[in-house]
């Protein structure tokens, strides 16, 4: 397997820098076009459902294809795939995506968020998003591929003797782009930027795509579908009040940097001359961008010096939510970080917790998402070795606080005022660089297609605030005759699992998805025989 | 694994049936069994320690549930699947020695039992962490139940 990108793989270097730039900027108040201009009238926009007149008279071409997915990452992957195992062929399905690749965005901030492909991503063995069945298991798969028999012994000996074994981002990559080629990923993809759904008079829903400019005669095309499934993935990424305002008020974006930036230019001065390096937040990707610091300073013998701050600061074993510590509800936790494995605590993928989560509702499933989510990070050994190292030589120093102000110091360093809970009065703390790994998420409301949902379908949101999700991942409230909205991913955390947001969270939501699309006759239902016929196909490359 | 203890209860079951029963059905006749022993007594034994295995196993487990909930994760990790073959293995072979397994006659050689009962344990072991998922795609999101 190459470690390189290939050419199918490699970034576009056009791709913007940031996350928020690679979404569509915030509608304008719009004007409706004229009629028979093949762009959205008035009359569409300022109405909840649409005929097949409306359309017609505003010139906008219309494509029927039964089920239409939106977003075309890995979460629209991992369902289509499902679907295509379960007898769907590619002529009834269209992915409507900005995306040429489904793992395009999530490579990019894998990569700049310091986890380039020869490196671990934080994920299960079992779980494949190019393959449903998760079997072989990546560690199985790495153990006969390349010779690597220890990765066995390894998934035998974990968590307890061993760091969960997590698979190479580039070996995830390679599997997926096997598996696109194998269910003709390219034919259902349509490149374009989504701008609405909306509900048809007599069932089902429009999807309106913008396509490159000049590509279609008109600047819209509409997409009648039957079903339409929603994977636009996180909304946007939110930084620090106080980092946001510093940025923006002397119009730095290269001292103070989110992690999901490019910032590699900060590990590159960092090789030229002893610097601070302050870091904010205490979860997987402040524990990755420390360990690329921490890697440089071995590799390179560099001086650098790292300040890290934690808003909430764990210091031992903690009951979330609970005055005292109780045996059965304990996470491990220490110099500020709180440790588990994975986002949630393993089993919300498929034991006891995703059986009790389901029957949740209101606010005690927001509760038990509070008790089981919240920053967090695995607990590696080779962290742990170099945190250590660098605490008791002095170069890495931690503490609990927010920050109140920042402002350049004398020595043109970024002064942060610090008001921890540990020390009375504010500590002033100058740093060369900053980088936010807090990655906070946007609210939905700020991705323009789910505006819209809110704004016109009757979608509602659920205790934590996102996408109201039945558990079959229907989107409550949008029914339009015989027609389903579903939604996967970020966007529907809160609902009744919680690992939305991970490889095997985007699997259970297409098992669910599939089976429910089973029940409406639209596809076959993957039993017993269904799954090991195909799964020999996988196991042999050959199309579903 | 992920189990619910109803998952736990019916993945033990059925695979100790169907797995567990391959395989005795294909030990037992090379098993060190006492010169004279006839195969059907011979398949009489060891499909009754399977089933001892099976009932006396739904107890066990929910001392294993009761167990996992000291576990933040409520996980159970593939290598307690594993080694839980010990204790296990250990109970059923102290009732054949005390005669308190019903339908036994004569005495079970511990070797033949060992060598039974490991094949038996390391074959619904292996199954369960991989090729299980294959034959039912809803079986590792529920917690391992079948119905």
């Amino acid at each position: 397997m190459s470690e390189s990108p290939t050419e199918l793989g490699s970034i576009d270097p056009s791709i913007p820098a940031t996350i928020m730039r690679e979404r569509p900027a915030a509608a304008p108040a719009e004007g409706g076009a004229p009629p028979g201009s093949g762009d959205l009238t008035d009359e569409l926009l300022t109405s909840d459902q649409w005929t097949d007149a409306m359309l017609q008279a505003a010139g906008i071409p219309v494509a029927d294809v039964p089920l239409v997915s939106i977003g075309g990452g890995i979460g629209s992957f991992v369902t289509v795939d499902y679907l295509r195992i379960a007898g769907v062929p590619t002529s009834r399905i269209a992915v409507l995506s900005n995306l040429d690749f489904p793992w395009q965005t999530y490579e990019y901030l894998t990569r700049v968020s310091q986890i380039p492909r020869p490196e671990r991503i934080r994920s299960d063995s079992a779980s494949r998003p190019d393959n449903i069945w998760g079997f072989p298991s990546y560690a199985l798969t790495e153990a006969f591929a390349d010779g690597k028999w220890g990765e066995l012994w390894h998934v035998f000996v974990e968590p307890m003797w061993a760091d969960y074994y997590t698979p190479k981002a580039g070996r995830v990559f390679a599997g997926l782009e096997r598996e696109s080629k194998r269910i003709g990923w390219d034919q259902m993809l349509v490149k374009g930027q989504v701008r609405m759904v909306r509900k048809r008079y007599g069932g089902g829903y429009f999807v309106i795509l913008t396509p490159k400019a000049g590509v279609t005669p008109t600047k819209r095309v509409a997409y009648r579908a039957e079903y339409v499934h929603l994977a636009v993935g996180y909304p946007g990424l939110r930084y620090l009040k106080e980092l946001q305002d510093f940025r923006t008020e002397h119009k730095d974006y290269y001292h103070v940097v989110s992690a999901y930036e490019e910032h590699e230019h900060i590990y590159e001065a960092a090789r030229t001359k002893p610097i601070t390096v302050m870091l904010r937040g205490g979860g997987i990707v402040a524990s990755r961008v420390l360990q690329r610091l921490m890697d440089d300073r071995e590799n390179h013998g560099l001086q650098t010096h790292i300040v890290h701050v934690f808003r909430t600061f764990i210091d031992k074993a903690h009951s979330p939510n609970e005055q005292s510590l109780r045996a059965w509800n304990k996470r491990k936790g220490g110099h500020g970080f709180a440790y588990q494995g994975f986002n949630y605590p393993k089993s919300v993928w498929g034991g006891q917790l995703k059986s009790e989560m389901r029957r949740l509702e209101g606010e005690a499933r927001a509760t038990r998402y509070k008790e089981m989510g919240g920053t967090n990070t695995p607990w590696r050994r080779r962290w742990q070795a170099q945190m250590n190292q660098g605490r008791r030589e002095g170069w890495y120093q931690i503490m609990q606080g927010t920050v109140d102000d920042m402002r350049i110091g004398g020595d043109g360093k970024i002064v942060s005022v610090v008001k921890s809970k540990s020390q009375p009065g504010p500590i002033e703390i100058s740093a060369d660089y900053i980088i936010d790994c807090t990655g906070l998420e946007a609210d939905i409301a700020e991705h323009r297609v789910l505006k819209d949902l809110l704004d016109h379908s009757g979608v509602g949101r659920n205790p934590t605030g996102r996408l109201d999700v039945e558990r079959t991942f229907e989107l409550r409230g949008t029914a339009s005759g015989p027609g389903v909205i579903y939604a996967s991913g970020a966007t529907t955390l809160g609902g009744y699992f919680p690992g939305v947001d991970t490889f095997l969270g985007l699997q259970v939501a297409a098992q669910e998805i599939a089976d429910d699309l089973a029940r409406r006759g639209f596809c076959k239902k993957i039993g017993t025989f269904r799954s090991i016929s195909q799964w020999f196909k996988w196991a042999r490359n050959k199309q579903p | 694994m992920l189990p619910t203890l109803g998952g736990r209860i019916q993945t033990r079951i059925v695979l100790l049936a169907v797995i567990g029963g391959l395989v005795t059905l294909a030990i037992t006749p090379v098993l060190p069994l006492p010169a004279g022993t006839t195969l059907s007594n011979a398949y009489r034994d060891t499909f009754i320690i399977l089933a001892a295995v099976a009932v006396i196993g739904i107890v066990w487990e929910f001392f294993y549930h009761l167990i996992m909930q000291w576990r933040w994760e409520k996980d159970w990790p593939t290598f307690f699947g594993f080694i839980t073959m010990i204790n296990e293995g250990a109970v059923i072979w102290a009732l054949l020695h005390f005669k308190k397994i019903p339908g036994i006659v004569g005495t079970v050689p511990t070797a033949a039992f060992v060598i039974d009962f490991v094949l038996v344990w390391v074959a619904v072991w292996l199954w369960a962490n991989g090729p299980m998922r294959v034959i039912n795609i809803r079986w590792r999101f529920f917690g391992g139940r079948l119905v």
